[in-house]
């Protein structure tokens, strides 16, 4: 197993010690440690159910129960609300874009801008970065492309100006062509110190973008490391546990 | 004979205001935060009873002490969702018509230990008497008038609230999805307690309106929840001004069948509720016409 450890002395942003995440009875996330920190991008991979998903719920406080340690910008969350987590300057992008169909794109984006901090991003930034939705402000959510709403809740998950972004498969059912825009546009807010963690089937684009990856089989690290130090083939045989 | 038809109307209209503010907390809860309360014509009914007993301790009018209580009301809602209908939210519907209908048996056997059995009515003075002339021979009550408009001014504000307000569109999205409210960090429960005095606000006026107008007794609950249903469902779920021609309409087929025969009062109310439905299943105004 290699694990890369060269990651201290910067500013921690987030760090999970031990964290084991259960559902009842059964354990969906095993003894993970994680750490991310400011400015950084660090990929999630892993094949469906590896844990990730739920690796980003027991993050934001949406989990039935955990074990271990999570900590943020030296704060423990373990036992915070969500909207409390929200403030603290967590935001998720959930699987699935999760949009609330009966609001319009800017009702959806103002949500945001309730729940979490005051900062630099505002709703004409958000409208600035994505222009096809500006043009749409007053439509229902529902009434929206894929991609559409993808960028609603991506502005919606920014407009709480959050120091750690977690993306949870945001290319998931989208033409190529927008995920590549999402793609080119999310390094971009590295440079105001925003961590990102980004949860991605496609292998390939989270290595091209992430700092680091961490690669979970059945809920434990199976492999973790620097993107650009780590070649695909050695990933993949991590990916699929052989 | 035309006279009288139009005067029927007319009136069939008014008392259809005091129809719409019994739906207008059931179309709140039902419309648009998904959850049927078994229990709303029964906290109308014990709102009223607080209201008359107020009223006489103070010695005020009950107007007065309706807009003294409606603090009350709101904190009382907003804790009753708190404390025991939140445990609800998520599962499935079964659980949220049980328990709203046990409170409705609590609230009536309760009414009915402290207050008795006998049917009571609030006095509003003289503003009871008072009636305009409106041409052609027919009048029309002051007091009918004033809560029409109150209706139209509730519904008005409520529709502000939910579509032009921040908390508005927070209520709005935590019953699009609850699941999702929760996970991207909106604290539903507290936003959910707040609907829900709103709802409070709304009773509080349906008891002050209604214990002036009619007579009630501890027992009267359900058939005020029959009514507030069939407005809210005839107008169409989560439709606020279609609760108001909801309650036009029912208020006006209520007096129609009168003329027709004192039995067919109730009856012409419910063959207008079934006709209606059947040729707009999705009530009169459906949630997707809102632009």
């Amino acid at each position: 197993m290699a694990n890369d450890r060269d990651h201290g002395g910067g500013s921690g942003l987030l760090a999970t010690r031990g964290l084991s995440v259960y559902y009842d009875q059964f354990q969906a996330v095993r003894e993970v440690d994680f750490s991310i920190e400011a400015g950084e991008i660090v990929g999630l991979i892993g094949a469906n159910g590896a844990g990730k998903s739920s690796f980003l719920k027991a993050i934001v406080g949406q989990v039935d129960r955990i074990e271990g340690a999570i900590e943020f910008c030296g704060q423990s969350l373990t036992s915070m609300s969500t909207p409390a987590i929200s403030a603290a300057g967590i935001a998720l992008v959930p699987e699935g874009r999760r949009l609330f169909p009966s609001l319009t794109v800017d009702e959806n984006l103002r949500i945001g801008l309730s729940i979490g901090r005051r900062g630099p991003i505002t709703l004409e930034q958000v409208y600035q970065w994505f222009p096809s939705i500006a043009s749409r402000r007053v439509q229902l959510a529902r009434s929206l492309s894929g991609g559409e709403q993808q960028m609603v809740a991506l502005g919606r998950a920014l407009l709480t100006n959050p120091r750690l972004l977690l993306c949870d498969e945001i290319s998931l059912g989208l033409a190529p062509v927008v995920v590549g825009q999402l793609y080119e546009f999310l390094p971009s807010l590295r440079t105001s110190g925003m961590g990102l963690l980004i949860v991605e089937q496609d292998v390939r684009r989270s290595l091209a973008m992430a700092d680091r990856f961490y690669c979970l089989l059945e809920g434990a690290v199976c492999f973790s490391g620097r993107s650009k130090e780590t070649d695909r083939d050695t990933i993949m045989q991590h990916y699929f546990g052989v | 004979m035309a006279l009288e038809l139009i005067n029927q109307i007319i009136q069939g209209a008014l008392i259809g205001g005091l129809y719409v503010l019994f739906a207008i907390g059931l179309s709140l809860s039902l419309g648009v935060m998904r959850f049927v309360n078994i229990a709303h014509g029964d906290l109308i009914v014990l709102a009223s009873f607080i209201l008359m007993s107020f009223s006489a301790i103070l010695g005020l009018s009950p107007f007065i002490v309706a807009a003294l209580l409606m603090p009350v009301a709101f904190l009382a809602f907003y804790a009753l969702q708190r404390l025991l209908l939140q445990r609800l939210v998520g599962t499935n519907m079964l659980g949220v018509i049980l328990v709203t209908f046990g409170l409705a048996i609590v609230i009536q056997n309760g009414l009915l230990e402290t207050y008795g059995p006998d049917t009571r009515k609030l006095s509003g003075g003289a503003l009871e008497l008072k009636s305009i002339n409106i041409g052609g021979g027919l009048s029309i009550g002051l007091y009918p008038l004033l809560v029409f408009a109150t209706a139209v001014v509730v519904i008005f504000a409520l529709d502000r609230f939910l579509y032009r307000t921040s908390i508005g569109s927070r209520i709005r999205a935590v019953a699009d999805d609850p699941a999702a409210a929760n996970l991207i960090g909106l604290p539903s429960a507290k936003i959910y307690g707040i609907a829900m005095g709103v709802v409070g606000l709304t009773v509080m006026s349906a008891a002050c309106c209604m214990s002036v107008w009619t007579n009630f007794d501890p027992e009267i609950g359900p058939s005020r929840l029959l009514i507030a249903f069939e407005v809210v469902v005839l107008g169409g779920l989560g439709s606020l001004w279609g609760t108001l021609v909801g309650g036009i309409i029912i208020g006006v087929a209520q007096n129609l069948g009168a003329q027709v025969d004192a039995a067919w009062q109730i009856l012409a109310q419910h063959l207008v509720f079934l006709v209606i439905l059947f040729l707009r299943p999705q009530g009169l105004f459906s949630r997707g016409s809102r632009t």
